[in-house]
C-alpha cells in the first residue's frame, strides 16, 4: 500500500485503533472488520458512554460524521450506528449498537460530540430510537405531534398528507 | 347605507367613526355607478400594469428554483417580462412554489400566502407543487399545494424548463388580462 501523505507521526491506523479499543474494553467491543483507516464494530449498549469517551479522549476521534439506524423487523431488533471519524488519524469508526425493538434506548452522545445533536434527533424522528441524555429530543423534520416513525419496517405509506 | 346615523358620528369612537365614513362612501360609490365608471376606466392600465410588472415571491423550495434561478439568468432573462424577485411577501403578486411541499412547511406556506396583498396570484410550478410528485405516497409530502391554498397556474415538468415556466408566467398574463381588475379590484 502506498504511503498515506499528511499522516501524523504516531498516527493510529485502523489496526491499531481496533487493538487499543479490544484491549480497553473486551467485553463490550467486538470487532467485526478493519482496513487500514476504517473501523467496524458492535458496542454493546451499556458500554457505548465509556467506549465512546475513551475513543474521544484517548484515540483522537474528534468528529461525528453520521448517527442512523437500521430496522430489523423480524429480528426484533434496532441498530443505532454511529460514524465516528479522526481527523488526525484519518480512520473512520463504525460502531453498531444493538437495542431491542421494543425499548430501543440508549445513551446520547451528543455531551461528547456536539454534532451528534441534530443527527440523534433525526434518528428518533425517523426511527423512534429514543437517545437518554440527549438537551433536546423533539421531532426534527416532521411535525410537532407526529405519531408514526417513517423509517420503521412496519410504516405503512400512502397515507393523505 | 345608514346616513340616519350621521348626527351621531361625533359620539363614535375613532374606530367606528371610520369603518363607519369608509362604509357611506363606499355604498355611495357602488349605488350611484361610479365606482364601476371608475373600475371600467381604469382597468386596462390597471391589467397592464400589473401583468407587466408581477413580482414572484422569491422562495426556493426545492430543485425547481434552480430552472428559476436559470429564468432570470441572461440567456433567458425573466426580467424582461417584469418578473423581478422580492425577498418579501409584502412586495410580491405572485407566489411561485416551485418545489415539494412538506407538513412541516404548510403552515408557513400558507402565512406567507396570507402575508401577501392582494391581487395574488399563485403559480405551481413542476409535479411535486402539482400533486406530489414522485413524493406521492410520501409521509411527510403534501399533496398538491392546491390541496390548501388556491393555485391559478399549473406548469407541469420535472423540473421545468426555464422556457416553460416563462410560458407559465405568459399564460398568467393572458389570465390578468382577461379578469380586467380595476382600481377597486371588483368586477
Amino acid at each position: 500500500m502506498a504511503q498515506r501523505a499528511g499522516l501524523a507521526a504516531g498516527g493510529k491506523t485502523g489496526e491499531i485503533v481496533a487493538k487499543e479499543l479490544i484491549d480497553r474494553f473486551p467485553e463490550y467491543v467486538k470487532i467485526t472488520k478493519v482496513t487500514h483507516n476504517r473501523v467496524f464494530a458492535m458496542v454493546d449498549k451499556v458500554g457505548l458512554l465509556n467506549v465512546a469517551k475513551f475513543m474521544k479522549d484517548a484515540l483522537d476521534f474528534d468528529h461525528i460524521t453520521a448517527v442512523s439506524g437500521v430496522d430489523w423487523l423480524e429480528e426484533k431488533k434496532m441498530w443505532a450506528v454511529y460514524h465516528i471519524t479522526s481527523y488526525s488519524n484519518r480512520v473512520t469508526a463504525e460502531m453498531i449498537v444493538e437495542l431491542p425493538r421494543d425499548k430501543p434506548e440508549v445513551d446520547s452522545v451528543t455531551p461528547l460530540w456536539g454534532g451528534a445533536n441534530w443527527h440523534e434527533r433525526e434518528t428518533y424522528d425517523m426511527f423512534g430510537i429514543i437517545f437518554i441524555g440527549h438537551p433536546r429530543l423533539e421531532r426534527i423534520l416532521t411535525p410537532e405531534g407526529t405519531d408514526y416513525f417513517p423509517y420503521r419496517k412496519d410504516f405503512v405509506g400512502g397515507r393523505r398528507v | 347605507m345608514d346616513l340616519s346615523l350621521a348626527p351621531n358620528a361625533i359620539a363614535m369612537s375613532a374606530q367606528e367613526f371610520l369603518a363607519w365614513s369608509k362604509d357611506v362612501m363606499d355604498q355611495l360609490l357602488t349605488a350611484s355607478g361610479a365606482k364601476k365608471a371608475v373600475d371600467k376606466i381604469t382597468a386596462p392600465i390597471w391589467s397592464w400594469a400589473l401583468r407587466n410588472a408581477n413580482y414572484p415571491l422569491h422562495f426556493g423550495v426545492a430543485c425547481c428554483a434552480l430552472e428559476m434561478a436559470a429564468a432570470s439568468g441572461s440567456r433567458f432573462d425573466a426580467e424582461r417580462l417584469g418578473m423581478i424577485y422580492r425577498s418579501s411577501p409584502r412586495q410580491t403578486d405572485v407566489l411561485l412554489i416551485n418545489g415539494w411541499v412538506t407538513a412541516k412547511l404548510r403552515p408557513d406556506l400558507r402565512r406567507l400566502y396570507e402575508q401577501m396583498a392582494e391581487p395574488r396570484w399563485v403559480v405551481a410550478m413542476g409535479e411535486c407543487a402539482i400533486s406530489g410528485g414522485p413524493w406521492y405516497d410520501s409521509y411527510n409530502v403534501v399533496q398538491g399545494v392546491d390541496t390548501f391554498i388556491p393555485v391559478d397556474i399549473y406548469i407541469p415538468g420535472c423540473p421545468v424548463r426555464p422556457e416553460a415556466m416563462i410560458d407559465g408566467f405568459m399564460k398568467l398574463h393572458k389570465k390578468i388580462h382577461k379578469e380586467m381588475k380595476g382600481t377597486f379590484l371588483e368586477d
